[in-house]
């Protein structure tokens, strides 16, 4: 039987491992080969690493630190930011990149996508969806470029196109829910998890093993991801990485013996 | 020596990593002449059927390769879309595959209900149900083996696979024709468990 994921949200910047409050105010937690090897020896069931950084100068990924991040993982990885060009997922993909996740080039440039499906196969290639409320309705909006542009874009809709191009599993980024570790956003889960036919993974607002436990009660087999949750400890947020034991993890799960 | 086949696709360097924390002697192969000093071989990968395919064609491996597996006998280790290469045909391409375990691959089968949501790819953590016993799954019965898969390996041949997972139908997870092994998930990225296939295939005695 397929268990649902439990993911630690890693944040990347100039090298070094962040936590954001509604993607801004950026916070240094540490080096993230040191949080890949903690990982590593919690058994999380896969990493989500975006890297946030601004000013890039048309750089793209920081490959080297990945190639560094991808060798020591014993669990998958799935990485986005500042990836423009195939040439570019390609190089991941050589890195040891299971998953490569498109976020702004997806909207700005939906061909990549096909052409990256075509030769890496749907299954390695993710989009993340960062979605925000917008005007005074509070409608649900896809942002892009590290929700510092709004698009006009229905999340539902844009998912549905996504899956008809074929891409492998979306990544839902609720902008309004990071770093508040208030809970899951379910209206916006909901609205896509029914739609879509693709794995799904969400990530925005986890506070507690409870939280996640909610949501993968309602929504099977989704990926859960929690930034927070695995970076701080306490109510002060202490900054220890931190992971469910597999018998914590079966509970949060309900795990029944096969 | 366990040689890592690199022909550009798969993670090389997590399967390098992980022996050599074992204390495993180990070897990336970027030329042919290099096969010949592998008592063991890796065939990883990631990607599309094709595109695995062509990248191994274009590796100028392939016919010392070969030689190494269909002569020498030399065991190989296939994993993911490695795997599939080794059937004779795919649904995801039109190239033609190795040929080295009869079968063909076929786009996993989407679930009846629709409630159940079983999507495609099969993507996560499964356990796999052993059907026929083999060293490689010395202290693996209840494993569990991180998949990422749109397609599934039909052996013709039942004796061929040694075990099977169930998602929206059971497919062959492992699959073996002699000195050859196939495995559908990705050992070197299932932890403990992971580990311990590929140390049982390399303390193996083929």
């Amino acid at each position: 039987m397929l268990a649902s994921r439990v993911i630690p949200c890693l944040l990347l910047m100039d090298g070094g491992l962040y936590k954001t409050v509604k993607f801004r105010d950026p916070r240094y937690l540490g080096d993230p080969l040191n949080a890949v090897r903690l990982f590593n020896e919690k058994l999380a069931d896969e990493l989500v690493i975006f890297d946030i950084s601004k000013n890039r100068h048309g750089r793209g990924p920081d490959f080297s630190l990945l190639g560094k991040l991808a060798s020591e993982s014993r669990m998958p990885l799935c990485y986005g930011g500042g990836i423009s060009s195939l040439q570019d997922i390609e190089r991941l993909v050589s890195l040891g990149i299971e998953k490569v996740s498109l976020s702004s080039v997806a909207i700005s440039n939906p061909k990549i996508i096909e052409q990256a499906i075509s030769v890496f196969g749907s299954q390695s290639i993710v989009v993340t969806i960062d979605v925000k409320r917008k005007g005074w309705l509070r409608t649900y909006e896809v942002s892009a470029a590290n929700a510092s542009v709004d698009t006009g874009l229905c999340p539902v809709d844009f998912a549905s196109r996504l899956e008809q191009l074929g891409v492998g599993e979306l990544i839902i980024n609720n902008v309004d829910m990071d770093g508040l570790m208030a809970g899951y956003d379910f209206t916006l889960v909901r609205n896509i998890y029914e739609q879509a036919n693709i794995p799904l993974a969400v990530v925005g607002g986890a506070g507690s093993l409870d939280d996640v436990s909610r949501l993968v009660d309602e929504f099977p087999f989704i990926g859960a991801c929690a930034g927070s949750l695995f970076v701080y400890k306490g109510k002060h947020k202490a900054v220890l990485i931190n992971y469910p034991s597999p018998e914590q993890k079966n509970l949060v799960l309900k795990v029944r013996a096969e | 020596m366990i040689g890592v086949l690199d022909y550009g696709l798969g993670n090389v360097s997590a399967f390098v990593n992980l022996y050599r924390r074992s204390g495993i002697p180990v070897q990336v192969i970027t030329k042919p002449e290099q096969i010949t000093k592998a008592s063991k071989l890796i065939l990883p990968g990631v990607g599309a059927f094709d595109t695995a395919m062509t990248r191994l064609n274009q590796s100028r491996l392939r016919d010392s390769l070969e030689k190494a597996v269909l002569v020498r006998k030399v065991p190989i280790l296939a994993v993911c879309v490695g795997m599939q290469i080794l059937s004779e045909r795919s649904e995801e391409g039109v190239l033609e595959g190795l040929g080295w375990i009869e079968g063909s691959v076929a786009k996993l089968s989407s679930c009846d209900n629709p409630k159940a949501k079983y999507r495609i790819p099969h993507l996560g953590w499964n356990s796999i149900k052993i059907v026929r016993a083999s060293p490689v799954f010395t202290e693996l019965n209840s494993a569990r083996f991180y998949f990422l898969h749109s397609y599934e390996f039909m052996a013709r041949r039942s004796e061929d696979v040694l075990a099977l997972t169930k998602y929206t139908t059971e497919f062959a997870s492992v699959v073996r024709r002699s000195n050859i092994l196939g495995v559908q998930f990705h050992p070197e990225k299932s932890h403990i468990h992971g580990v311990k296939l590929l140390e049982n295939f390399w303390l193996e005695d083929f």
